[in-house]
Parts: C-alpha cells; sequence; structure tokens
C-alpha cells in the first residue's frame, strides 16, 4: 500500500500542476477567454479567488479518486491475470469517508459565508442607479438628490446586417449599445434591479453583479469597480425572442469625466424639454425618425418596414390608416404581443419622428406630420401607463 | 374446469399489435417503454443538433430567434420527460420483477396505461411545433411570467402535458413501490435487495411527492393564463418568484429522480465487472436515502441571484454542499469496488467506467456551483450548462446505455457485437467531452445560456462544442444498428449467467428471459448476502 500511496501522489502531482500553470496563464490575460473575470472590483477578486480555491481542491481530489481508479484499471485487469479480493464493507473507511469530506467542505464554507455576507452588503453606497430590464434593452435612471433624475435606455447597436451576416463582424459584436451606462470609478454604486414585463437579469462579470430582475420587485446590489475602462455584460435570465441581444455596456470613468457626463445629461433633458414645444418640419421629422426607429422599430419590423417577430410597416393598415389610432399604438403597444408601450420609452419629440417617419417612410407617403404636441395630447388623453 | 388446453399455464404473448397494446406482462411494457424513450432520444437529440448547428459560428444562419427558443424548450423537455425519465421506468419494469423474484409488476393494468399515454402526449407537445406562434418557448424550466402572460397559444397544450406526463409518472411510480414492497420472494428481505432496486423504490417515493407539485405549478400557470388569476403577476398580488419556488421544489428533486437509478445501474454493472462484491452495501442504500432526503431541502440554489434573504441564501448554500458527503461515499464506494477486482472492460463496464468519470466532474462543478458567492458569476451562464450534461448525459445516460448492453442478452438470447459497442462507447465519450468541456471554459469567460447568437470571444469553443455534439449525436446511430443487429441476427446466448461475474435473481433464469418468469417464487439464500 505505501509503495502504491506514493506512486499515485507522483502520478498526482504532474496534472495538478499543469492545470494550475494553464489556470494562472489564464488569469494573466486582459480578458480571460476561459476562465472567471477577477473584474475590477475588491469583491470580484475574493469571488475569483473563492472559486480557484475550491476549482483546486476540486482537481487534486478529482485526481487523487482517479488515480486510484486508473491505478486499478491498469493492475487489477483480468488480462494481467489479477485474481479478484473478496473483501468489502468496511465501517471505519466508511466513517473515514464520511467525515474528512464533511471537515473540507467546512474548511470551503467559512469564506463562502464572509464573502456572501459582503456581496450582501449594500450600506453606505454612493450612487443609486435604477435598472429596468424591458424587452429587450435595459433602462438605467440616476436618482439624485440635488438636480433632476437622469434616464436613458440602452439599446444594442450592432446592425441587423452583421447579425444576418451580410457584413463583416466587428470587435464588440453584440456587445455594444447606442448609449452606455457611466459610471464614477471609486464609487460604491447601488443597483435597484427590477423589469417592466417579463424575468431578466443583469450580469457584468467584471463588476462581479448579477441580479433578477423581476416585474413588480426591486432588488439591491452593490458594486465598487476601482478601475476606469470599458465593462461589458449580457441579459442572463431567458426574456424571450431577444434574450441574446440586450448586452449591457458599463464605462467606468474619473468621478470629473462622470460629473461632466452628467450635467451634459442633464441639459439634454432640459434641451428635450424645449424642443418638445417647438414645431419640426417634415425633414427634420424623418431625419430623427429613422435614427429612432433604427433603434427601437427595425429589430421587429425590419430594416425597410417588411415585418418579422412585429407586423409589416410598409402598406400597413395602422401606417396608412387613422392617425390617432396609430400613435395609440405607438403609445400604449397591443396588450398580449411583443409590441410594447413606447409612452414611456420615447420622449415626445422622438414619439413624433417616428411616428412620422413610418408614416411617410417605406413607401407609405401619407404626407402626415406628427409634431410633439400632437403626441403630448394625445398622451394626456390616452396614455394608459 | 378442465384444463383442455396444455399451453395455457405458460401462454407465451398474444400474436399481432393486439399484444403490445393490451399486454400487461412487464417485459412486453419495459420493452415499449425503452423503444418509446429511445424515439424521443432521438427526437430530443435531433433539436440539440438544430441549436449546436446554429451555434456553431457567430451571426444567425439557420433559424429565428424564436425558433432557437422552442428548440432550447423543447429539447430540455423531451430529454428530461421522453427520454431519460422514460427509459429507467422501462428498465425498470424489466428488471425490478426479475430482480426481486416475482412474477411480474403488482398493477399490470395500470402498468399498461401509464405507458400508453405518454405517446400521444409527445405527439400533441411536438404538434405544437406547427402552431401559429410556435411551440412553447420559455425553457424547460418555463419561468413565469415569460411562460404564463406573455406565452403564445401553445402554453395551454404545454400544461395540459405536463399533467398528462405526470399522472404517468406517479401511476408508474405507484406500481414500482407496490411491486417492491408486496412481491419480492420469501427471503428477499430489503437489505438483500439488489441497489438498482433500492434507489428506483427511493426514486418512486421521490416521484410520488414531486410530481403533484409540478401539477400544482402548471395549474396555476392555467390559472394565470386563462381565469384572470395573478398567482405569478405582481401586478394582481402575486410573485412571479413564487413560480420558481414551486418549480425547483419539484425541480430539484426531479434531477435525483433522474440520477438515482442510473446510480443503482451502475452499483450493478461495476461489480460485475470487477467480479467482486460492492464495496458498502449498507452504506450505498443509506446514501441513496440521504441524498433523496437532502434533494427536498436545496431547491433554492437554482435561485441565488432571485434577491433571497441572506439567511435563506446561507441555509441553501450549507444544504447543497451537503450532497457533496453521500455523492462522495458513492463514488468512493464504487472506486473501492474497482479495487483489487479482475477487471475486464466489455462495452457496458467501459460506460460505467465513463459514468464514474464523468459524473463525478459534474458532481465536482455542482460543489463550485453550490457555493453562493460564485455561483453569483457562474448561474445562467454556460458553466451550468456544462455541469448539468455532465451528470445528465454523461451520468444518467451513459449510465442507460450500459444497461442495455448489460441485460440486452438477458432480454433476447443474443449477443451484441463487442467491437461496435466498444466502438460506439469510444465515440460518444470524446464527442461527450469535446461538446461539453469547452462550455466550462465560455461559462467561465461570461456566456449567458439560452442565446442563439454571441460574441466573437467564444468563437472557438462553440464551435469544438458544435463538432463534439455531432460526433456524439451520430455515434447513437452506431447503438441503433447494435442493437437491432442483436435482437436480428446476434450470435445465440445459452447460458442463463451471461456475463461470468454477474449476481442476481435475473441472471438464473434462463436466456432469453422466457415470458414469464418466476411463476412460483425463487429460494433465496438466507446465508447469501445481497446482490
Amino acid at each position: 500500500m505505501g509503495f502504491e500511496a506514493k506512486r499515485l501522489c507522483k502520478l498526482a502531482l504532474g496534472p495538478v500542476l499543469l492545470l494550475m500553470s494553464v489556470l494562472a496563464m489564464a488569469a494573466g490575460g486582459e480578458v480571460s477567454e476561459y476562465n472567471m473575470e477577477p473584474g475590477v472590483t475588491e469583491l470580484g477578486h475574493r469571488i475569483y479567488d473563492l472559486h480557484m480555491v475550491i476549482l483546486i481542491i476540486c482537481v487534486v481530489i478529482g485526481v487523487l479518486v482517479f488515480g486510484v481508479m486508473f491505478y486499478s484499471i491498469y493492475y487489477h485487469r483480468k488480462s494481467r491475470g489479477a485474481i479478484p479480493a473478496t473483501f468489502h464493507e468496511s465501517t471505519k473507511v466508511e466513517i473515514a469517508w464520511t467525515v474528512v469530506p464533511f471537515f473540507i467542505l467546512l474548511a470551503m464554507a467559512v469564506p463562502a459565508t464572509t464573502t456572501l455576507l459582503d456581496v450582501y452588503d449594500n450600506d453606505a453606497a454612493e450612487l443609486d442607479v435604477v435598472v429596468t430590464g424591458y424587452q429587450w434593452k435595459w433602462k438605467y435612471e440616476y436618482l439624485n438628490e440635488n438636480g433632476e433624475n437622469v434616464s436613458f435606455f440602452s439599446n444594442l447597436r450592432t446592425p441587423q446586417t452583421e447579425i444576418q451576416n451580410t457584413e463583416a463582424k466587428g470587435e464588440h459584436y453584440l456587445l455594444e449599445v447606442d448609449e452606455p451606462l457611466v459610471l464614477p470609478v471609486n464609487t460604491k454604486v447601488r443597483f435597484l434591479v427590477t423589469a417592466n414585463d417579463v424575468i431578466h437579469s443583469w450580469w457584468v462579470p467584471q463588476l462581479a453583479v448579477k441580479r433578477d430582475a423581476i416585474p413588480g420587485f426591486i432588488n439591491e446590489v452593490s458594486s465598487k469597480p476601482t478601475e476606469e475602462g470599458i465593462f461589458r455584460g449580457q441579459c442572463a435570465e431567458l426574456c424571450g425572442r431577444n434574450h441574446g441581444f440586450m448586452p449591457i455596456v458599463v464605462h467606468v470613468v474619473s468621478k470629473e469625466e462622470y460629473a461632466t457626463w452628467l450635467s451634459t445629461k442633464q441639459s439634454e433633458a432640459a434641451e428635450i424639454k424645449e424642443l418638445m414645444a417647438q414645431t419640426f418640419t417634415l425633414d427634420q421629422l424623418m431625419e430623427r425618425g429613422k435614427a429612432v426607429y433604427d433603434a427601437n422599430c427595425l429589430a421587429c419590423h425590419g430594416a425597410n418596414g417588411e415585418g418579422g417577430v412585429g407586423k409589416a410597416i410598409a402598406g400597413s393598415p395602422v401606417a396608412t390608416g387613422d392617425l390617432g389610432h396609430h400613435l395609440d399604438i405607438g403609445i400604449n403597444g397591443v396588450p398580449g404581443t411583443a409590441m410594447q408601450a413606447f409612452g414611456g420609452q420615447l420622449n415626445d419629440v422622438d414619439m413624433a419622428a417616428v411616428i412620422t417617419y413610418q408614416r411617410n417612410a417605406f413607401g407609405n407617403n401619407m404626407g402626415d406630420i406628427v409634431q410633439p404636441i400632437d403626441v403630448y395630447n394625445h398622451k394626456k388623453a390616452n396614455w394608459r401607463s | 374446469m378442465v384444463d383442455h388446453h396444455h399451453g395455457d399455464h405458460h401462454h407465451g404473448p398474444a400474436k399481432g399489435l393486439g399484444r403490445w397494446l393490451f399486454t400487461t406482462n412487464h417485459k412486453d411494457i419495459g420493452t415499449m417503454y425503452l423503444w418509446f424513450s429511445f424515439c424521443m432520444f432521438i427526437l430530443g437529440g435531433t433539436f440539440a443538433m438544430i441549436i449546436r448547428a446554429e451555434l456553431f459560428q457567430p451571426g444567425m444562419q439557420l433559424v429565428e430567434p424564436e425558433f432557437f427558443n422552442q428548440m432550447t424548450t423543447l429539447h430540455g423537455l423531451v430529454m428530461v420527460f421522453g427520454a431519460i425519465m422514460p427509459s429507467f421506468v422501462g428498465l425498470a419494469n424489466w428488471l425490478i420483477p426479475m430482480m426481486i423474484g416475482a412474477p411480474d409488476m403488482a398493477l399490470p393494468r395500470m402498468n399498461n396505461w401509464s405507458f400508453w399515454i405518454l405517446p400521444p402526449t409527445f405527439l400533441l407537445l411536438a404538434s405544437t411545433l406547427f402552431m401559429e406562434g410556435g411551440a412553447p418557448q420559455a425553457g424547460w424550466t418555463f419561468y413565469a411570467p415569460l411562460s404564463t402572460t406573455y406565452a403564445g397559444p401553445s402554453v395551454t397544450y404545454f400544461i395540459f402535458c405536463i399533467h398528462v406526463l405526470g399522472l404517468s409518472s406517479i401511476m408508474g411510480s405507484i406500481n414500482i413501490i407496490a411491486t417492491v414492497m408486496n412481491m419480492r420472494a420469501p427471503g428477499m428481505t430489503y437489505m438483500k435487495m439488489p441497489l438498482f432496486v433500492w434507489t428506483w423504490l427511493i426514486t418512486a417515493f421521490l416521484l410520488v411527492a414531486v410530481m403533484p407539485v409540478l401539477a400544482g405549478a402548471v395549474t396555476m400557470m392555467l390559472m394565470d393564463v386563462h381565469f384572470g388569476t395573478s398567482f405569478f403577476s405582481a401586478a394582481g398580488g402575486g410573485d412571479p418568484v413564487l413560480f420558481q419556488h414551486v418549480f425547483w421544489f419539484f425541480g430539484h428533486p426531479e434531477v435525483y429522480i433522474i440520477i438515482l437509478p442510473a446510480f443503482g445501474v451502475v452499483s450493478q454493472i461495476i461489480p460485475a465487472f470487477s467480479r467482486k462484491p460492492l464495496f458498502g452495501y449498507d452504506s450505498m442504500v443509506y446514501a441513496t436515502a440521504s441524498i433523496a432526503f437532502l434533494s427536498f431541502i436545496v431547491w433554492a440554489h437554482h435561485m441565488y441571484t432571485v434577491g433571497m434573504p441572506v439567511a435563506g441564501e446561507l441555509f441553501f448554500m450549507y444544504a447543497t454542499m451537503l450532497i457533496a458527503v453521500p455523492t462522495g461515499v458513492k463514488v468512493f464506494n464504487w472506486v473501492s469496488t474497482m479495487w483489487r477486482g479482475s477487471l475486464s472492460f466489455e462495452t457496458p463496464m467501459l460506460f460505467s467506467i465513463g459514468f464514474l468519470v464523468l459524473f463525478t466532474i459534474g458532481g465536482f462543478t455542482g460543489l463550485m456551483l453550490s457555493i453562493a458567492p460564485s455561483d453569483f458569476q457562474y448561474h445562467d451562464s454556460y458553466f451550468v450548462v456544462a455541469h448539468f450534461h455532465y451528470v445528465m448525459v454523461a451520468g444518467a445516460v451513459f449510465s442507460m446505455t450500459a444497461a442495455v448492453y448489460y441485460w440486452l442478452p438477458k432480454w433476447c438470447g443474443r449477443m451484441y457485437n463487442e467491437t461496435m459497442g466498444k466502438t460506439h462507447f469510444w465515440i460518444s465519450f470524446i464527442g461527450f467531452n469535446l461538446a461539453f468541456f469547452p462550455q466550462h471554459f465560455v461559462g467561465l469567460a461570461g456566456m449567458p445560456r439560452r442565446i442563439p447568437d454571441y460574441a466573437l470571444q467564444f468563437a472557438d469553443f462553440n464551435m469544438l462544442s458544435s463538432i463534439g455534439a455531432f460526433i456524439y449525436g451520430a455515434s447513437q446511430i452506431l447503438w441503433l444498428y447494435n442493437v437491432i443487429a442483436t435482437i436480428v441476427a446476434g450470435k445465440p446466448v445459452h447460458d442463463a449467467k451471461v456475463w461470468d461475474g454477474a449476481e442476481g435473481l435475473e441472471w438464473t433464469v434462463p436466456t432469453p428471459a422466457p415470458y414469464h418468469t418466476f411463476e412460483t417464487p425463487p429460494k433465496i439464500d438466507p446465508a447469501h448476502a445481497h446482490s
């Protein structure tokens, strides 16, 4: 036995060292393609360490158990003339291999518990961001104690042409958005995560955050990134057709940059308010409308209004019919279908622009012009949200 | 009454289609279960091939995202409820009466019924693919409200199917419990029963306990969809997370329902080809029972990210970690059984060793997943997909494959082609690992599960994974061919004990096993240990 045991140890050591060196290399790279990301938070590093410790314990146990098994497979084979022993049942051995793993587990439970308790610590957050999952986009809202809240939607930016393979795929294929979440570095951010329709899950590996977004409930989770950079993630809970197409991009910037960005956003919001009072020409609305359409409608209704998941817009009875009805569908959606209520997602300028666009593009040529004030009035009378 | 016909006492099967429609014979019903589950294995496998073909490269090539979601959903449902579960019921039907010295199952008519409601149910489920709006697409876990208020009309058919499948499972389980408790041959005490019988007895209790819970979950869905209730909608005072609690209260025991009979099979085969008794029979029984008990108190480890209070999170983490103890006991016992045996490596043994190695790897990743803080990074990623395919495919399916090769000669009196069997094993083993090992990597690197398209850094491993899946899928055709060739023209076997190391009553009846066995109970040597 003693000789066999020594031999086993030798056999076991090789693969363990090999695996550890492979994983160490993996950890050294920028974005690993085959291991977990330690990321840019202190908790993320602790989670990574926990993951590695348990992985290595498992590998060592595995190598020992499989070592014994393969030894047996080689030396105790019938073709080598092995005579079977008859031993079986040993209470002592059974107790040993029940108790020893129990203590190994106990040793694992200690760091797991302390890390978990710290993950759950949401106190002393310096910034609150409400994250709302929609089919199939994210909405971010910065809760400001002084000054106005800033909120915006974040849509997939990858064009359909790349997804349908008619154009070469960009470097950040499927992991790029029109408006990223911007966060200040070295600031503990508390995310209040919820959803508008079905369950989503907000996951950014490098921030060590994954929390389900559940309609009607608010989950909280915190992260304190200590490095600036761009971090990408995805929705992690199956949420319907475009579950794979609602990425998350987070820009972590210096505190000064963040302050500048925030005030730009606030003045943009004020600008929109001003725009809402203005009257636009058809050309202005068409230009803005195309941008809004491409970001919000195209995924379901097609680049040329030909339809897809959604109905066709080119020549549709809605886009070429009663304007009030068309506005109503844009604002309130169609319950029970994938057509969402965009009244809360698009501002009145964008809504006016996109309705105008839909009525005049794709050969619809209705000549209608919808102004922000029309949207405002329609909402006042008919908005059900 | 005067007996005019000599054949009446030992009549064979009826002729024609009626034999199969009206049969109450446990062997016939077992055979039907096995063939049906194989058909479902092929169907579910086809869905998997479509999934892997779409994931071969980044970009959408073959299917639309909604069809992709239908494929992942149906693949899971068909494999779990159509392939794996019925296959082990088929095995139980064939083997439990022969292993405990009973003439048949305790409730033969119900046995017929519990099988025959399955094929129409799966036909109905598969037919939803052709409905407007397509088949269910909320995943095999069908979380509300995606599966309720946001689902297409097929959800109602799906709910009906789940109810009928539950009915079938409960009837099958009651039958097994009744058979094992009442029909053991004199002297066949509980602690002498083969481990396969033990694991199935415990599994049957699990099924009876949790299938009604699933029925409750889908009934609440039905109410939400059609009768205006709000069990799973916060807007009406309900809670979407309630669905997950109820589902996983069923779902976690369900994964042990799948794996425990697989443990039983391996516990029969490893001693046979080690030519040495199972190392710790008693502790294997206790470990199985402990796993079954623990399976009821760990469900929320599937839900670490829903935002449970930290106390709940800790409880489920500790309880889940504990499962490693009885599972470890099982693995150590199998390895100790092989230690200093006289091993030979026929196909059933190869698949059992494959099971042992790969299931253990799945167990390790399971332990990793149990650690709640790390799970925040693993959850709903491909790491989880890799984990459960290691336990479901390399666990349950490998063990089932081993079982078919092991008992096939007893069933049909012909020997399969060993070279072809071994080839099947090696292709399966390589294909399986090529398909699922890289999924650990992409999962850790951040690829979510259930997505039809992915970022470019995941491309290489996904292509490997698809190639592996195609290889694994193709190798099953070899299996089918080998089994059919054996039944039709295999080399006849006449020894009652087909394998020199095999133990148990099923090896005392003639080969092939006659239509009726143990019409008079066998004598069990009281000194003889369990088999």
